[in-house]
């Protein structure tokens, strides 16, 4: 049974065995030449492409690559861009406000779908029918309802509301929020089935003990469930907040980054430089940025979820 | 955590309204606090609602009926005279064949792509789980995390990669990268499901002298149909809906739905025909709809598989 390789946390294979360099290539050849695809993109991808793009990202690439280094003036002339700045502005205020809505919002539903209540799954099924719809499909759809002209503005105005305004959609100062209510359509019902996962994680027992001590229902939902449900939590944050800085096909389909350059985000700035603008080095420099960012995100998450479990 | 998650709608109210009184007496229906809950949710469903109705009726419309400017109105006729230019003449870009051949390129690119993705994960989920070997949990970890580095990162690199093979712009290529950003999700649902299998079973087939392979396409294969149609559902949606990969990677000739889609609306020259523009967005949401409506429960298990941490 020594060979099986079922249970190697009991240590089947040991570096001081004789024969060690011929062990870690040979021992379950079989498996390694079927996993060579994960490893393969692990090492090439994965890690072998993010540090092409970090190390690039330090040159003077402009039309093709360039190995000659320049330190940070890529990121010099990145900060000192317009676009770049009203970018990275766009996806913090744009991000946050996105962030605690989807998670409001998600949880909010999630707790009255958690009521005992009739029609639960037809409501399931309306709230995250817009998950399965593309980011495209969502900004055309909405591009459309908030045309000035012919959209819901104009269908107000001719109803006779003549002072409704909706013009979120070309107004520079409220096209973000124009870009929100479309992305939380897209997100919240993705949201409200995680939360609600974990609402149906909470032990019934709780409930129970939370009743006989007379806590209101609110006080036991915000001080007692939501920090036992602080997995699905985490994890929500993480998959909504790594899913906000990859925004882009939402602004490519709904304002294409208009009006002006008003709703421009850092993926787009890196899909011009790097495929339109024939600025590589730009878009490496961008794209760092938004490594960045991610692990920013992730590094804590990472913390709490791995480095923290020897104590608990 | 999926598990809970496709219980939820189990004790259904609406089956238990049987003939006879059962049960404890029921409480009114018509509490205050119930009426909240009801008048959010339905206040909350018609916000989700909206634009599936104001897309279908526009593009049953003409554009003189969409011009007189009532978003909300109900067709005078049906009128499908927008569908057929949307799937057979609206122009997207420098052609004007419609969506059609945009719907192909999606079909071409989307079935090898989920096929292939869906048996390399596998095969990675299984090496993981039954014949783990030096490293390969290090490699499972980064495979996880590098599903959250955001692809504009690693896309400057892969397309040089790809170029270099020779398959970039083709439906290798494309399937190729779809495999590769596929992995991470998709090895993680087969990890988990093979882990979950009981270990005697593959201890008995390796006794009996069973390889890898045996093992693998005779005893776990059969046993991972549930698996795979998540995976299929997660696949199938998540490649459909792909904008990225399919603008830089397919090439001019394999252009997915989602791109000539939006070239269709928004590089559109001339006056806009929103009708057109409606039929076509209604024709490329269709297959994640019809998806999404057909499986159902098993949606919400592939959506949410990705929040259950291995």
């Amino acid at each position: 049974m020594a060979d099986v390789a079922t249970q190697p946390a009991q240590g089947t294979e040991t570096s001081t065995r004789p024969g060690f360099i011929q062990r870690l290539f040979l021992h379950n050849i079989t498996a390694k030449v079927a996993a060579l695809p994960m490893i393969a993109t692990v090492l090439v991808i994965f890690v072998g492409c993010t540090a092409w793009t970090i190390y690039y990202s330090f040159t003077s690439s402009r039309l093709l690559p360039r190995n000659d280094f320049v330190g940070f003036d890529q990121y010099v002339r990145l900060f000192g861009t317009n676009r770049w700045n009203i970018s990275i502005t766009n996806l913090l205020m744009y991000g946050s406000m996105s962030l605690v809505l989807t998670l409001t919002l998600g949880f909010l539903l999630a707790v009255l779908m958690d009521q005992k209540i009739r029609f639960e799954s037809a409501f399931r099924t309306i709230m995250l029918y817009p998950f399965a719809l593309s980011f495209i499909v969502t900004g055309l759809v909405w591009q459309w309802i908030m045309n000035p002209t012919l959209g819901l503005q104009g269908t107000m105005r001719n109803l006779g509301w003549t002072g409704f305004t909706f013009d979120w959609i070309s107004n520079p100062r409220m096209v973000l929020f124009a870009l929100l209510i479309a992305g939380l359509w897209q997100g919240v019902g993705f949201c409200m089935v995680l939360m609600l996962a974990g609402l149906r994680g909470v032990d019934e027992e709780i409930w129970k003990a939370a009743k006989v001590d007379g806590i209101p229902t609110w006080r036991t939902y915000i001080s007692i469930v939501l920090p036992m449900m602080r997995g699905v939590l985490i994890t929500s944050v993480v998959i909504i907040g790594s899913g906000i800085v990859r925004l882009y096909d939402l602004v490519v389909a709904l304002t294409n980054g208009g009006p002006g350059i008003s709703s421009e985000v850092p993926a787009k700035y890196v899909y011009d430089y790097m495929f339109g603008g024939g600025n590589i080095g730009q878009g490496l420099a961008a794209s760092t940025m938004m490594l960045l960012s991610v692990m920013i995100i992730m590094i804590p998450w990472a913390y709490l979820e791995f480095g923290g479990k020897g104590r608990r | 955590m999926s598990q809970t998650a496709t219980m939820s709608g189990a004790p259904d109210a609406v089956t238990s309204s049987g003939p006879g009184p059962r049960g404890p007496k029921p409480k009114p229906f018509f509490t205050p606090k119930k009426i909240m809950i009801y008048t959010t949710l339905v206040f909350f469903s018609l916000y989700f609602l909206f634009p599936l109705y104001v897309m279908l009726v526009t593009s049953f419309k003409t554009m003189p009926e969409i011009r007189f400017g009532n978003i909300f109105a109900w067709p005078n006729q049906f009128n499908f005279d927008a569908w057929v230019r949307a799937w057979t003449s609206a122009c997207t870009g420098l052609t004007c064949n419609g969506l059609s051949p945009g719907f192909w390129n999606s079909v071409k690119i989307t079935i090898p792509s989920t096929i292939v993705s869906i048996f390399i994960a596998a095969v990675n989920g299984y090496a993981l789980v039954n014949w783990r070997f030096k490293g390969s949990e290090i490699f499972f970890s980064i495979l996880i995390f590098g599903s959250f580095i955001p692809y504009q990162v690693m896309l400057y690199p892969l397309v040089m990669i790809t170029r270099e093979l020779g398959i970039f712009g083709t439906l290798p290529g494309i399937i190729v990268i779809h495999t590769i950003f596929g992995m991470p999700i998709l090895t993680l649902l087969f990890r988990n499901y093979f882990a979950s299998l009981p270990q005697e079973l593959f201890k008995a087939a390796r006794v009996d002298g069973a390889g890898f392979w045996r093992i693998f396409f005779e005893i776990m294969l059969p046993m991972s149909l549930p698996i795979f149609v998540v995976a299929l559902i997660l696949q199938v949606t998540g490649i459909w809906n792909d904008f990225l990969f399919g603008v830089v990677f397919a090439g001019t000739q394999n252009l997915p739905m989602t791109v000539q889609l939006n070239n269709i609306v928004n590089s559109a020259q001339g006056t806009p025909e929103y009708n057109v523009n409606m039929a076509a967005t209604v024709l490329t949401g269709l297959v994640p709809l019809i998806i999404y409506f057909v499986s159902g429960k098993l949606f919400v298990r592939g959506v949410a598989a990705g929040a259950v941490k291995g």
